[in-house]
């Protein structure tokens, strides 16, 4: 087995052990990429130099006997709206191509002090917006299982490279659905967290009140241990929440006798394939053999969450991206006449389709005359969506739902469709509305070997009980398949 | 009320508050220096930064919210105003929609012909922007980030100054609060407070005209100037049967004109929403009561204490208690033990005044509240005329001496003895015959000229009233 073919905990006692180094993990890692990601296209920037340097100090950091962290050592992908001091951070977007913090986010931060080795920076949907990651302006990222199908999106990038061996592990923004939807596509294991408990510091927002990063591995216990790095109040952001987080990967445990799992009709009706519902009943199932009871609840609001996600998260969306506008970094256009037509020309020209669509989209929704129709109906629905799950939790301890309503569309399918597109989102929308954590690990394959995600919802800062869940369902439905590639 | 219409004035005031830190990052917050020196990627908007409220604010603002007599909203939210500018790096201002931190409130104002109760509608909190700066060596347009994120308080009145007197008496007001909360440096020409003026005009009985809002306006005199320059533009349109548009315009304090910016149609739509980096601002009750507690005796109320307690006129008055310092040092010398509060005042608006104004404040000299007390108690009880005195202050100014030993030593005691007055009163009457012919032939200003010339002659220890009198009797004698 190659070393980038190891789940980071088991990575973590060998580094410990010296069997390995850090410097040996990050050069398997950087072989790997060079191998793959001709094909996959996973990354947008890698600089093998800085990472190999991290790893030299995350070495001798190990070899002091100093690194109180786990993931020391470990090669961690970063989504590349996650901003990173000295490397380009773009979102995968024209209008930040030569875009360069003078900052990290609070979570690069925190994996930089654990000793964490950047591996690169990761591709996704421009500004986020995207359920296929084919709306980047750089580069088209493939899904490992088939070449020819999305890895899913927004971070679909962290997915593939975490799916194929190009990390070990990756973080993720979910903003709707952008963590567990392609991780669901690339049979990975990705969290959102609940909103609140990883800093957005850092992060560059597309809807702030719904956008929360999260963590990919390729089994339960790798996410649980990338999540307690990134955990924790932050001064810098106001809403992340002050409270104890403890260890998710030390609290990890598979006895799930008396759990109650609630299953909502409206999440295995219309517009979800058949077969996913039914592997997604069957992963239950086995959760009920388990022990744990599985009670049928309704969420009726549920019909309602996709309008409501799209108005709330345009309008924030139309207001975060305004301060791109040539002025002060980032793109500008070119032979302007006068500032207005700078504005003009320079966003026209710098946001790609999906995003200027979503930009036009919030600023109606927030105008004058329409803000009460709109606006103000979708934060309504929001209340009452929040208040339906509030209440499901008084009689079960967790939810369950498909992650994605079909397993991976082929590149091209849905790009010219924005409306198929957004109905990607159908089952994740609504997670983020309420705050919720939630997980997507792998629970079947379709006939051509294309994984199926398995949704695991949980109470407000209850991560614990959904990865609990989500690894003894691993341990039932076997680990990671690992794609032919 | 100008040519038979009555004129109404709202006024937005917008004042910076002086805390250390700006309002959502931890920048300091100074005029002045260098450009682009006091940003970090908070305040320049950098993408994936966050705002964090500086709480200071929150109770600076609440201050003036009961200094103007405002029900607190002790929970209240932030919201965004979007709009494209270059000195406005993320594209919005953070700022307060529709639940200000302070609603409500009024302001009484003193006017010659009594007081006057003017309506504050709400004071709310937000962040100031950057400056454009232009120079002739750069093709287009430099911004200085700076001042970006420096907290504001706005304060909009209601709609209920009737003319530019009372305007201008409201902003004094204002300005003088915000200096006695100690909440604001009020300083105009470094721009922390400014204004927007809204006017329109009516005849009385009828229902209030078209109102214009005027930007621009960089101090209260130019508020003054715009209003009544606003007024008399609607009046003539209106005597010209036309009607007055609602447009926003920019004052120009130079041409003495207002321009037409924009019009109603125009207007911008800010898109305003809530503010989804920043939490429900929520002030515990106690705090509330407690910000009320800490609030100094207002302006307002201290000029009608000084009229009553130490029978000074209000003019008076109001020009000690404009300046926080000078009314700080009347106070103290009154404490100090001065008995005539009226001759203190005298000294302070004129000597003192005079090398305030020259830039030197109170405490850069060896002044004290107790040797000044003890200065107009000796000028009081006839023991050094007020000349005398102005030599003894202009020593105390300077040296840390003890105005007895001053006075003894240079033989300054003043001199009531009837004999030695009239030894001078000789002496002079002597010397200008011409005056004292001119004061029998009816000047009587001579005899005025002939007490100075006694007085002079006396080195200033002469005591006036009494060489008044004898230079008096031996006239008309």
């Amino acid at each position: 087995m190659n070393l980038y073919e190891y789940p980071a905990y088991e990575l973590s006692e060998m580094l410990k052990s010296k069997k390995i180094s850090s410097v040996e993990l990050t050069k398997d890692i950087i072989k790997r990429t060079e191998e793959v990601d001709g094909r996959v296209s996973a990354y947008l920037k890698t600089d093998p130099e800085m990472s190999l340097e991290a790893a030299k100090n995350a070495d001798q950091l190990i070899a002091s006997g100093k690194a109180e962290s786990k993931l020391a050592g470990i090669p961690v992908g970063v989504k590349d709206n996650i901003s990173t001091k000295g490397i380009a951070t773009t979102c995968a977007s024209k209008m930040l191509e030569n875009y360069v913090p003078v900052f990290n986010a609070t979570v690069v931060d925190k994996l930089t002090e654990a000793g964490c080795v950047i591996s690169g920076k990761l591709n996704m949907d421009e500004f986020a917006m995207g359920s296929s990651t084919e709306t980047s302006y750089f580069k088209k990222t493939k899904n490992p299982f088939d070449l020819s199908c999305v890895p899913g999106g927004s971070s679909g990038g962290s997915a593939a490279a975490v799916s194929c061996g190009e990390a070990v592990i990756a973080l993720g923004s979910d903003t709707g659905g952008s963590i567990r939807q392609p991780a669901s596509l690339c049979g990975v294991v990705g969290l959102k967290p609940t909103y609140g408990r990883v800093s957005r510091y850092g992060l560059v927002a597309f809807a702030s009140s719904l956008d929360q990063i999260g963590s990919f591995g390729r089994c339960v216990k790798d996410v649980a241990l990338l999540t307690d790095e990134i955990s924790g109040h932050d001064p810098m952001d106001a809403t992340s929440v002050n409270m104890n987080y403890p260890s998710l990967y030390d609290n990890l445990s598979s006895d799930i006798t008396g759990l109650r799992i609630g299953i909502p009709s409206e999440y295995f009706g219309e517009g979800i394939k058949p077969e996913v519902a039914d592997s997604v009943m069957n992963a239950v199932k086995a959760l009920e053999n388990k022990g744990a009871k599985v009670i049928p609840i309704s969420l009726p609001s549920t019909k309602y969450a996709l309008s409501a996600y799209y108005i709330i998260a345009c309008a924030e969306a139309s207001s975060n991206l305004a301060r791109f506008d040539g002025v002060k970094y980032g793109y500008r256009a070119k032979d302007c006449d006068g500032l207005t037509d700078m504005y003009e020309k320079t966003r026209s020209e710098g946001f790609g389709r999906e995003v200027k669509r979503r930009i036009m989209l919030g600023t109606f929704v927030l105008s004058s005359g329409y803000f009460d129709a709109y606006y103000k109906k979708a934060k309504l629905l929001q209340k009452r969506i929040q208040q339906e799950f509030a209440d499901a939790f008084k009689t079960v301890d967790s939810i369950i739902t498909p992650t994605s309503p079909s397993e991976a569309f082929k590149i091209g399918d849905k790009i010219s469709d924005p409306l198929a597109m957004y109905a990607a989102d159908i089952c994740t929308v609504t997670v983020n509305i309420a705050g919720l954590p939630g997980l997507s690990v792998p629970c079947g394959y379709s006939e051509a070997g294309l994984p199926y995600g398995m949704q695991i919802i949980g109470r407000k800062f209850d991560e614990q009980t959904v990865l609990n869940l989500g690894y003894a369902h691993e341990l039932a439905f076997g680990g990671f398949r690992r794609p032919k590639i | 009320m100008i040519k038979g219409y009555e004129v109404v004035v709202g006024l937005e005031v917008h004042a910076e508050l002086n805390t250390k830190t700006k309002i959502y990052c931890g920048c300091k917050n100074s005029f002045g220096l260098e450009v682009n020196t006091q940003v970090c990627p908070i305040c320049l908007g950098m993408p994936g930064t966050l705002p964090t409220l500086n709480e200071k604010v929150v109770e600076y603002a609440i201050k003036m919210g009961h200094a103007l007599n405002c029900t607190i909203n002790r929970i209240c939210k932030q919201d965004r105003k979007n709009y494209f500018y270059p000195d406005l790096p993320k594209s919005y201002q953070i700022s307060q929609a529709d639940i200000p931190l302070c609603q409500n409130g009024y302001l009484d104002v003193i006017m010659e012909d009594g007081i006057k109760r003017i309506g504050v509608e709400r004071i709310h909190i937000e962040e100031d922007a950057g400056k454009l700066l232009h120079s002739d060596k750069f093709d287009g347009s430099l911004v200085d980030f700076n001042r970006c994120g420096v907290p504001l308080i706005e304060i909009v009145s209601k709609p209920d100054m009737r003319g530019s007197d009372e305007a201008k008496a409201y902003l004094e007001t204002i300005r003088s609060i915000l200096k006695y909360i100690d909440i604001s440096d009020c300083k105009m020409q470094e721009g922390s407070i400014r204004c927007d003026v809204n006017v329109s005009v009516h005849k009385p009985g009828e229902p209030f005209g078209t109102r214009c809002e005027m930007k621009n306006v960089n101090s209260f005199s130019a508020a003054v100037r715009g209003i009544d320059y606003e007024a008399n533009r609607q009046i003539e349109i209106l005597e010209a049967g036309g009607t007055v548009d609602q447009e926003t315009r920019r004052w120009d304090d130079q041409k003495g004109i207002s321009v037409s910016m924009r019009s109603k149609e125009d207007a911008q739509d800010y898109r305003y929403f809530p503010e989804p980096d920043l939490l429900t601002i929520v002030v515990p009750e106690e705090k509330v009561l407690m910000l009320k507690e800490t609030l100094p005796e207002l302006p307002n109320a201290k000029i009608m204490r000084y009229e009553e307690q130490f029978g000074l006129g209000r003019s008076d008055a109001a020009m000690i208690v404009d300046v926080v310092e000078k009314s700080a040092f009347f106070e103290k010398c009154i404490d100090a033990g001065c008995k005539s509060p009226k001759l203190l005042s005298n000294w302070i608006l004129g000597e003192i005044s005079k090398f305030m104004n020259e830039g030197t404040a109170i405490e850069d000299t060896k002044l004290t509240p107790e040797k000044m007390a003890e200065l107009v108690n000796f000028i009081s009880d006839g023991k050094i005329s007020t000349a005398v005195g102005k030599t003894v202050f202009d020593i105390i100014v300077k040296e840390d001496r003890d105005i007895a030993s001053i006075i003894d030593e240079k033989g300054l005691a003043q001199v009531s003895d009837a004999s030695a007055l009239e030894a001078i009163a000789d002496e002079i009457l002597a010397a200008n015959e011409k005056s004292v012919a001119d004061y029998k032939s009816g000047k009587t200003n001579a005899l005025g000229y002939l007490v100075g010339q006694c007085m002079k002659a006396s080195k200033g220890k002469a005591n006036p009233g009494a060489m008044k009198e004898i230079i008096l009797r031996k006239l008309g004698g």
